[in-house]
């Protein structure tokens, strides 16, 4: 029952108990990770065993690798930012560029292709990889046949883990970007051109303000997509791999607490990256 | 023309467009269209020689007449509407108290409580419940303590486990949805209803499952979509005889080099889940466009 009504005690209780339980729930599994980063033993599980930075710092007394010198894992982190970066750089603009062409034109065959804007979303991921593993590798097969050229960009390999994600985070910063763009005032830019302004200076001066809180918004959902991507990359990854994928892999063999050490890094880096759009967001409105 | 400021020249016009064009069409026709193209070329062929190939239906065949392969599909298409329909019924009670029980400034605080953990990388929520679960892990443990078993008993590797991480894992795509839907439903409504006497389960029945329904719709679509081609949970949280069908696609891919079988496997995980997306949006009336922008 909603708040105005009469609520009887044993619906408080209730509601209070699944508000508790819902959020040990949706807490548990990440506080458990971060608490066993600290633990002084060789595998993530109770018992508890005393507090140690191990799991960061290294050790070389009892040979732990801490986080901070596994070369592996510090690689893959910068190979996730690169690739991020670049999905984001491409997503941001192309999403730009299509909130424009979808709100301000219009042309023939527009219906068709807004829908086909969306699809993007529709698909498994895997299936994005797939898809695009199986036309790169035929076009390389064909130029190497026809021309002898060695396309290098269109093997597994980071080239081709920004282009399956950026398929589909492309279709989130559209609509982010297209959603703002759809409230704005045009009277604005009318004013602007009737005082003498030309277009470049109205979209740089007008325009591209007004779109800045959609545009950095857009721009950390894209990297926050692409950074935690797994299903479309794992298909599409060469020999750097992400960290998502190294994560998943280094998970197969049986998890190490130094997994939960770059876990804490993550989950700190994403609380960062929340609240700071989420006072971003508030300023702005 | 040439008075209306907003006016560029006919060519200019043009060119601008052809720009605002050209991304568009280069995203969509080289990252979707050609590459779902190709992947139905390759599910429709048979190599009868090296480097020969006949159209035919031999993959899909496979597929029918292998029992492991429909198993795991038919096993994943439950599992999903049942991941599907417990994150409904666990988000629904949740996103009731966000938008009509707490007061004030509770009830923003403990939506953005919810949206937290997704932030976080699923690989890191997986972690999570494997410390959490394991036979060695946290839970196991802890049930000795208590005196509830004797010994520490393995948790994962069942089916109900992987229940667990996939709920866990869409919770945020149903409870946004809901709360958008349920936010808009006017508390007088509820309060007419209960002043004429009607009970918690006919308002529940008659005022909000009406009125959240297009949400409740959406929610279940992007839900039952993301379980469905999901990887990482199933694989991490379920055992060797609890196969997802993307693996199996995976595997046909990257490990067999079988494109042609894996090609064919995508287009049937394709079809079920567009299938499912359709019945939903014919159930709820609702049109594609509409449902996508809501989320």
């Amino acid at each position: 029952m909603i708040s105005t009504l009469p609520r009887p005690v044993w619906l408080r209780t209730a509601t209070a108990l699944y508000v508790a339980a819902f959020l040990v729930f949706l807490f548990l599994p990440l506080t458990t990770v971060a608490v066993f980063a600290f633990n002084n033993a060789p595998y993530p599980a109770p018992p508890w065993r005393g507090f140690t930075l191990d799991w960061f710092v290294g050790n070389a007394g009892n040979g732990r690798l801490g986080l901070f010198h596994d070369t592996e894992l510090l690689g893959s982190i910068v190979t996730s930012l690169i690739v991020a970066c670049w999905v984001t750089l491409l997503s941001v603009i192309i999403g730009t560029a299509n909130s424009f062409l979808m709100e301000r034109w219009e042309f023939p065959g527009k219906q068709a292709l807004s829908v086909l804007m969306l699809v993007p979303l529709v698909i498994p991921g895997v299936i994005l990889g797939i898809s695009i593993l199986a036309l790169s590798s035929r076009i390389a097969e064909l130029a190497d046949s026809l021309f002898g050229w060695d396309l290098d960009f269109l093997r597994p390999g980071l080239p081709l883990v920004v282009a399956g994600q950026f398929s589909y985070v492309a279709t989130i910063t559209t609509l982010m970007i297209s959603a703002r763009l759809k409230r704005f005032d045009r009277t604005l830019e009318e004013a602007a051109l009737n005082l003498g302004a030309s277009h470049a200076a109205v979209l740089r001066t007008i325009t591209f303000p007004y779109l800045r809180p959609a545009l950095i918004g857009s721009a950390a959902i894209a990297f926050l997509m692409s950074f935690e991507n797994f299903n479309t990359t794992l298909i599409l990854v060469g020999n750097d791999a992400p960290l998502t994928v190294t994560m998943y892999g280094r998970m197969r063999e049986g998890a190490s607490p130094v997994l939960n050490a770059v876990s804490l890094f993550l989950m700190l880096a994403s609380a960062a990256l929340a609240l700071s759009l989420l006072r971003g967001s508030k300023r702005a409105s | 023309m040439s008075d209306d400021p907003m006016a560029l020249s006919l060519w200019r016009r043009r060119l601008v467009l052809t720009w605002l064009l050209a991304p568009a069409l280069l995203w969509l026709l080289l990252l979707i269209v050609m590459p779902h193209s190709d992947l139905a070329v390759l599910a429709l062929r048979r190599r009868v020689a090296p480097h020969v190939y006949e159209p035919s239906l031999l993959q899909f065949k496979t597929f029918f007449t292998e029992p492991l392969y429909w198993h795991v599909f038919v096993r994943t298409a439950i599992m999903s509407a049942l991941a599907t329909a417990l994150t409904l019924l666990i988000a629904f009670p949740a996103a009731w108290i966000i938008t009509k029980v707490a007061r004030g400034r509770a009830g923003s605080l403990l939506f953005v409580v919810c949206l937290i953990p997704f932030w976080v990388s699923e690989t890191v929520r997986a972690l999570g419940w494997l410390i959490l679960l394991r036979e060695t892990g946290v839970l196991p443990a802890l049930l000795v303590k208590l005196g509830i078993t004797d010994m520490p008993v393995e948790m994962l590797y069942h089916d109900a486990t992987i229940l667990v991480g996939l709920v866990y894992t869409s919770l945020l795509f149903m409870v946004v949805p809901l709360v958008n839907s349920l936010e808009s439903l006017d508390n007088a409504l509820i309060e007419a209803a209960y002043n004429l006497g009607a009970g918690g389960a006919s308002i529940l029945r008659h005022i909000v499952i009406p009125h959240a329904a297009p949400g409740i719709t959406a929610g279940c679509i992007i839900v039952f979509m993301l379980t469905l081609g999901n990887y990482l949970t199933p694989t991490l949280l379920g055992g060797k005889n609890s196969q997802w069908f993307t693996e199996l696609i995976y595997t046909q891919f990257i490990v067999r080099f079988n494109w042609e079988q894996g090609a064919a496997f995508g287009f049937l995980l394709l079809g079920l889940s567009t299938a499912m997306v359709a019945v939903g949006l014919r159930l709820s009336g609702q049109r594609f466009v509409d449902v996508m922008r809501r989320t």
